[in-house]
């Protein structure tokens, strides 16, 4: 079900990804954010920010390009129909503006086994074009036994 | 903006509808079809469609920001994944959440914020920790 080697494993860093305004805003609905940061581009400057910020686990979808190169990894063999998302967490070093390239790097944290179930931890930085941390988002996948 | 210790934010309810699912399916780019597909949910065993957890996630947070008015103010923000939350066809489902201060740092200007997510009667985020700036 899960490759225990795989603990450790880093994977090569994801092509760039263009923060556009309209997905933040697509976005923002999605979560029912009525914040005008993220929806209304005026506000934003009025806080000082160059353009839109996105809601905080905008993260998730920068996050998910790197763990679709982790399921599809022959050798860390994880069954993904077993695969049910443990917990999530973002820590922000800056919100994610409009405009921001960014690419990110996965590391397996961890691969624990717990009542017949594999808990794999993915720690996922996200840079910016000038390769200064943005995010780390850490998600544990929890891989169901046989039952 | 003050806040003290133990002060509760105004809690919101987010009422989740099938067409909810979509839309965040859509902006997240997660079309794993036990979100909008019945029938597929129940040959891996769930009742039912269930939200992303993703979803609940990220609207719980938006009773925190909601109050600190800016989304730039969350600095560091976890959860897991308790219980599922069901939507049914028709009615789709409400998730309750509050939020309540629980420490307050003021060397660093950050505050922790937990939350509590209950849909049905079921807490559906456990250690549900937002870390503000203020």
């Amino acid at each position: 079900m899960v490759n225990p080697q795989i603990e450790g494993k880093t994977y090569p860093r994801t092509v760039s990804y263009l923060v556009g305004r309209e997905k933040i805003r697509e976005f923002a609905k999605a979560v029912f954010s009525t914040d005008p940061a993220n929806l209304d581009l005026e506000a934003a400057k009025a806080l000082g920010y160059s353009d839109l910020i996105a809601p905080p686990t905008f993260a998730v979808v920068i996050q998910e390009r790197s763990l679709t190169t982790v399921l599809a990894d022959k050798e860390a063999a994880i069954d993904f129909s077993r695969v049910v998302h443990g917990d999530q967490r973002f820590i922000q070093e800056r919100p994610i503006v409009a405009g921001d390239e960014l690419t990110s790097e996965l590391k397996v944290a961890s691969v624990k086994t717990l009542a017949g179930n594999y808990m794999v931890t993915f720690e996922t930085q996200i840079f910016d074009q000038k390769d200064a941390l943005v995010c780390t988002a850490i998600s544990t996948l929890v891989v169901r036994g046989e039952a | 903006m003050s806040l003290t210790i133990g002060q509760e934010l105004p809690p919101r309810q987010f009422k989740i509808t099938r067409d909810s699912l979509v839309r965040y399916a859509g902006a997240s780019g997660d079309f794993n079809p036990i979100h909008y597909r019945d029938e597929i949910a129940q040959s891996v065993g769930l009742p039912g469609v269930l939200a992303h957890g993703m979803l609940t996630m990220g609207l719980a947070v938006q009773t925190v920001v909601d109050f600190v008015g800016d989304s730039g103010k969350i600095l560091d923000y976890q959860v897991r994944f308790t219980k599922p939350v069901l939507v049914d066809a028709k009615t789709g489902a409400v998730v309750s959440v509050s939020a309540k201060v629980i420490e307050i740092d003021e060397d660093s200007k950050t505050a922790r914020i937990d939350l509590t997510a209950v849909c049905q009667e079921l807490t559906v985020l456990g250690k549900a920790q937002v870390r503000v700036a203020i």
